[in-house]
């Protein structure tokens, strides 16, 4: 079964005031996503990735030495 | 399902996009980081009742929005902080062209309707279908269209047809012009 996406691209593209309504489209769309993906690139804050570990590991005192660090910077 | 290495690495691997939805809904990044918070303990919590092999992302940010819904509906009555710290959050700054731009925006997305908001970030930022936000938001997939739709329309106005005179020619280039004709 085929969704409508492409439908609802082509009914957005060619706008009421033609030319210039696509134009602001698509500058909003770009701050949108500027503003969203610079949250996006602080990657996870310590607070985050320590909270789930936590929460999998029930024993925080498992006597194993300091956890390998995995190069994720 | 249980809590797997996997399936926590991919929980790890949505909360930047958590928070960054957090930010653009609440337009605070405080607020946003105890709503993110919140979202992984009830994750974490509810984990038996994920579906293996279903949409983890949009899981998570159904999970989220319902938070920031009760939430904002408790807080309704409380001061907002109007200038917010959004911009605190951010690690590069941008120039202060941009940054005024910026602020702007970000001002224009607040005067939308949240249901206009939600629907204009999960499509347009989040880049999740029509079909996900609809999901998520807990309701038809038209109903999202028409959100969308009407936020984009909403924003342009606000940023781009109301505010075109401020940046038109000046009184003094137009009487300039007006003289030679």
């Amino acid at each position: 079964m085929k969704d409508f996406k492409a439908q609802a691209n082509k009914k957005s593209a060619p706008g009421k005031q033609g030319g210039l309504n696509a134009e602001i489209q698509s500058r909003i769309g770009h701050q949108l996503r500027a503003m969203y993906d610079d949250v996006v690139r602080q990657g996870v804050p310590d607070r985050f990735a320590e909270l789930i570990k936590r929460l999998d590991d029930p024993k925080p005192d498992s006597g194993e030495p300091a956890p390998k660090t995995d190069g994720r910077d | 399902m249980p809590l797997t290495d996997s399936l926590r690495d991919d929980i790890l691997a949505a909360v930047p996009s958590l928070r960054a939805f957090a930010i653009s809904l609440s337009g605070n990044g405080d607020r946003a980081d105890d709503l993110v918070q919140e979202t992984l303990l009830r994750a974490l919590a509810n984990i038996d009742s994920f579906q293996p092999g279903s949409n983890l992302p949009a899981w998570l940010f159904t999970i989220l929005r319902n938070l920031f819904r009760s939430d904002y509906r408790k807080r309704r009555r409380e001061v907002e902080d109007a200038d917010g710290n959004y911009a605190k959050t951010l690690k590069t700054q941008p120039g202060q062209h941009a940054h005024l731009e910026f602020e702007e925006f970000r001002a224009a997305l607040e005067k939308l309707p949240q249901d206009q908001r939600e629907a204009l970030i999960l499509v347009g930022a989040s880049g999740f279908s029509y079909e996900d936000a609809a999901a998520i938001c807990g309701c038809a997939v038209g109903t999202i269209k028409s959100r969308v739709n009407r936020a984009r329309s909403k924003l342009s106005a606000l940023l781009y047809v109301d505010g075109a005179d401020d940046f038109g020619p000046d009184n003094t280039v137009r009487a300039v012009i007006g003289s030679n004709g």
